[in-house]
């Protein structure tokens, strides 16, 4: 077990940008230099990506790595979502450079994203429950205070109180869940909990259950999974269209990092089945979450709550890998479903994220959020068009981008876990999507466009960031290649 | 790697094309789609494989490397031809390049989307026709639809809207449960694959290795995947009764995307079938072989009668095209070596011969804006050129001797009519044959009401020759129909010898 360094660089790189911008606001507070303040954050945010990349593809360090006496660890799972989230953050703080062009405070604002990407990804590496408590609130603080930016605006600050009343609620019964597994088997270290399982379930079963229920009520609140997940439709549509690319995407990711670790490590399903069947209630919750999330989309008028409940959807099919845990397809078929999840959160990162900067550059033009209003657009924005077509049809699983691929991942893990009908779930959901998706694609490029519409100005940074999405979308088809061996080795570590 | 650099050169031409400003965007696109074309040609004349690429033949052309890998299954990039593959290829390249010199005169507006949306399409075509690998053929598969959903809703006619949703609805469902019945061979298959290859997957199924799925016994599992697939391609072709999407699509595409839908779009549904069902598959489709033989007469009739209560001229061709298409399907359930060899020249003759035909009509229509049988009269008195493409791409529709589609439906009629496998094959064979009275009494009464007759249509303006690029096209198909209906062998040879292998299973079929 080696203990390099050097594996720390993607959460410092997040780290040191952060003190950078601490820097630059105290040297000169009234400063409005954006260009300088969004280039720190997206530097930053590449940094993290392309060193977390780097230290997992490359293979010269040995992994995993543990720090603090088994704190916090560094494994092949750490640096893939480290990878997620640092990517979404380069692209959310190039995006928000246009974004945030008229409004003040601005170091605060990339300042907030890269604490709460700090936050997320040292919620990638907790090994203990406490540096989870500890990492999943230095996300979720800025996170508030980022859905409420937007202070002038009702939406924006109602979204806000909505979201920091709920995940202070989900918070402290993450909190007590923690407390409870601790008092049942003395101990906060993942694999100490795990070496103590088995005897709690016999001797305190009623306790490390509750103890384990309300952990994992914490953490879906934490990736908007139904029945949590209430808060995320108003949340993502009153916060700033980056903020809800960022939330939706990169605190997700990392809501369920958390959980994979956690629930994997110290929870074995083998030790803990008589106290809690935890991979049962993942299996409702997956199929739930799916359902809900894709017929509550269907039916909105609204593209930004629309992509919400999407995102809910997508959750449900991540949530098939915890709920493939069932012990009865061996650990490969495990290993293929959970490195699956992982590998759709990848994607889902890129795709997602880009969809909601395609809303930010409508709202930037300000040409209002139902799918009428989107109406004829290819002809005024075609390259933004093309990109938000990728999206689209990716998320909705047609072969134009690593949706796809990851989908299939999924299928097949499921399948193979012996949780068929699960697969067939996603696969019918999936079809399900693509007539909401399809509306938005079908708004820009075949309907007539409204009468007056005026585009004025066509933002570099917005555009770039969404384009350069587009295309890791799209080269994600051929290219999840680079990522799937590290994804199930990373996953065949945890089982 | 020539199929890769075919892809490619579309692929950017296609890139190039968006962004050319819309005055050029047509004839740049007709320079790049005739790049493709060339290479298409050196492949035919350079073709060096044998036998069925899926059950074990030499593959041209073939590109391998590992991709992916998940669970036990690799996915592999493996691309390459055989004689079935080619000859679509070639017809693939072929039509773009004149359904783009087709496009021309009607498209007026979006210019450089809509050519590149054609090559974009014609680049997802050929990997259809030349993937080997499950997943990979399935990218190619879904990518044909995006740009055929944008090319009718953007540039169709007035009901576009409807129609292109209806045309995506119906064929991706059509594409989920194809997959859902695909993997469920896949997992039945078990530890006797490691890949997701078509090749090893194929010769999995004809040596018998399909075990049971959970509590579904081998051979039930067998015959659902086999009707889900079947279901799942006969959309695509389409068969009575999956083709009520067709009409709609085809009445309201712009002509060039209703030559490519008709000529080469419907294709991959039959060339499905006969990948998938028909050759990996055998006794399931032998077991339905009366009702899949059914299914092909009540097409062939039945479409045929559709066309035949039609007025509009752009309908006619298009209810003819579900016709067509049963022959094929009577063909391939003949699993003789003229019934499959046969459909499958078919595909290639009614992709020329049905392509031209909708550009005809597309030309008719360009000069007089209606394509109403009972508005036209005596057009071969002003468009003599076009007309006289008309009759001759109507003769060859009829199995006239000499042409294209004569060659098709004569081996399609022997196959079937010596088949072992269909119960009774001369009734079924006869049945069918009483279609092609049917399409020589719609398109002998269309012709005669549109073309012949004292010309009585009143415009606002002269109705003249057509313009020299939209006659190059439809010429140029007549050509190379009359072609392929005198030297049948340019085709046939490989075809032959890359369907016998179909048939060749265990002799007891």
């Amino acid at each position: 077990m080696s203990n390099h360094w050097l594996l720390l660089s993607p959460a410092g790189a997040f780290l040191l940008a952060a003190l950078a911008l601490f820097v630059i606001d105290s040297i000169d507070p009234d400063s409005t230099n954006g260009p300088l303040l969004s280039a720190v954050a997206t530097v930053g945010g590449l940094v993290a990506a392309v060193a977390s990349g780097a230290l997992l593809l490359s293979g010269a360090i040995d992994l995993p790595a543990q720090f603090f006496e088994g704190q916090l660890v560094v494994d092949g799972m750490s640096l893939i979502f480290t990878f997620i989230f640092g990517s979404v953050t380069a692209l959310v703080s190039l995006a928000s450079l246009d974004y945030v062009r008229e409004l003040p405070y601005k170091a605060e604002y990339y300042l907030l994203v890269l604490l709460a990407a700090t936050g997320m990804s040292l919620m990638a590496s907790a090994n203990s429950l406490a540096v989870v408590f500890v990492a999943l609130e230095l996300s979720s603080l800025p996170s508030y205070a980022l859905v409420a930016y937007l202070k002038t605006n009702r939406g924006s600050v109602e979204a806000g109180l909505k979201y920091f009343l709920v995940g202070a609620l989900s918070s402290s019964i993450l909190v007590y869940g923690i407390s409870l597994v601790y008092a049942a088997t003395g101990s906060l270290l993942l694999e100490d909990v795990a070496a103590g399982a088995s005897e709690a379930a016999a001797t305190y079963p009623g306790v490390l259950g509750v103890g384990i229920l309300m952990v994992l009520g914490g953490f879906a609140f934490k990736t908007a999974s139904v029945p949590f997940h209430f808060w995320a439709p108003d949340a993502y549509e009153g916060a700033p269209a980056p903020v809800a690319a960022f939330i939706s995407s990169a605190s997700k990711a990392a809501g369920f990092v958390v959980a994979f670790r956690v629930f994997t490590v110290a929870f074995p399903i083998g030790d803990v089945a008589s106290s809690v069947d935890w991979v049962l209630a993942f299996t409702i919750l997956a199929v739930v979450t799916m359902t809900v999330g894709n017929f509550a989309a269907a039916t909105q008028e609204n593209v930004k709550r629309m992509l919400a409940y999407s995102s809910i959807g997508h959750a449900g099919y991540v949530l098939i890998g915890l709920a493939a845990l069932t012990g009865a397809g061996g650990v490969g078929a495990e290993t293929t479903a959970l490195g699956a999840s992982m590998l759709h959160l990848l994607v889902y990162g890129f795709m997602n994220t880009g969809a909601f900067l395609f809303i930010a550059l409508g709202e930037h033009w300000e040409l209002g959020r139902t799918f009428e209003d989107y109406n004829g657009l290819a002809r005024e924005a075609p390259v933004a068009c093309v990109a938000m077509t990728v999206f689209m049809f990716s998320l909705a699983g047609l072969p134009v981008g690593g949706g796809f691929l990851s989908k299939y991942f999924l299928i097949v893990g499921a399948v193979g876990a012996g949780v068929w009908w699960l697969g067939a779930v996603l696969a019918v959901n999936s079809a399900l999507s693509l007539f909401y998706y399809s509306r938005v694609v079908k708004a820009m490029w075949i309907e007539e466009p409204e009468e007056g519409r005026e585009i004025e100005s066509y933002p570099t940074a917005l555009y770039a960031a969404i384009v350069g999405a587009a295309v890791v979308t799209v080269l994600l088809l051929p290219g999840l290649a680079v990522f799937d061996v590290a994804a199930f080795d990373a996953a065949g570590a945890l089982l | 790697m020539l199929i890769e650099a075919l892809i490619a050169v579309c692929l950017l031409g296609a890139g190039a094309v968006m962004v050319a400003p819309d005055r050029y965007a047509g004839k740049l696109a007709f320079g790049i789609s005739a790049l493709p074309v060339v290479g298409s040609l050196y492949m035919y004349f350079g073709f060096d494989g044998s036998g069925n690429a899926l059950l074990g033949g030499d593959i041209a052309y073939e590109t391998f490397f590992e991709w992916l890998s998940v669970g036990p299954y690799t996915v592999n990039y493996h691309m390459g031809l055989d004689g079935i593959s080619l000859p679509l290829v070639v017809l693939s390249t072929v039509l773009t390049m004149l359904a783009i010199l087709s496009a021309w005169t009607p498209i007026d507006e979006r210019q450089s989307q809509f050519y590149g949306l054609m090559l974009f399409m014609e680049a997802a075509l050929i990997g259809v026709f030349a993937a080997l690998d499950f997943l990979l053929w399935f990218v190619f598969w879904e990518a044909v639809l995006v740009p055929m959903y944008f090319l009718i809703g953007v540039w169709g006619g007035p009901r576009r809207k409807y129609a292109a949703i209806k045309f995506f609805v119906y064929t991706n469902i059509a594409s989920l449960v194809m997959f859902i019945g695909f993997f469920a061979l896949v997992f039945g298959l078990g530890d006797a694959v490691s890949s997701t290859g078509l090749p090893e997957i194929a010769q999995a199924l004809r040596a018998g290795q399909l075990s049971a799925l959970g509590p579904v016994p081998a051979s039930t599992l067998a015959l659902a995947a086999f009707v889900a697939m079947f279901v799942g391609f006969a959309v695509k072709v389409p068969a009575v009764p999956f083709h009520t999407w067709l009409p709609d699509a085809h009445v309201e595409a712009p002509t060039p995307a209703s030559v490519m839908l008709a000529g080469v779009l419907l294709k991959m549904g039959t060339y499905a079938l006969l990948r998938f069902n028909f050759t990996m598959l055998p006794e399931q489709a032998a077991t339905l072989a009366v009702p899949i033989a059914a299914l092909a007469v009540v097409s062939i009739i039945y479409g045929a009668l559709l066309a035949l209560a039609q007025s509009d001229l752009k309908r006619i061709v298009a209810y003819s095209s579900v016709s067509s298409m049963g022959y094929v399907i009577l063909g391939l359930i003949a699993y003789t070596v003229y019934g499959v060899g046969g459909a499958t020249f078919q595909m290639v003759a009614h992709g020329l011969i049905s392509g031209l035909l909708f550009m005809t009509v597309g030309v008719f229509y360009n000069a007089t804006h209606t394509r109403m049988v009972g508005d036209m009269s005596g057009m071969a008195d002003r468009m003599p050129v076009t007309a006289g493409v008309f009759v001759a791409g109507a003769f060859a529709y009829m199995g006239l001797p000499l042409m294209a589609g004569f060659a098709a439906e004569l081996f399609i009629f022997i196959g079937a009519f010596q088949s072992t496998v269909i119960p009774a094959a001369p009734l079924f064979t006869a049945l069918a044959m009483f279609g092609i009275v049917i399409v020589a009494g719609y398109l002998l009464w269309a012709m005669q009401r549109s073309l012949f007759g004292p010309f009585r249509l009143e415009t606002d303006y002269e109705i003249t020759r057509a313009p020299v690029h939209d006659v190059v096209p439809i010429v140029t198909l007549v050509l190379l129909i009359v072609l392929l209906g005198t030297v049948p062998e340019l085709f046939w040879g490989m075809i032959q010898d890359a369907s016998a292998a179909v048939i060749d299973v265990g002799g007891d079929l």
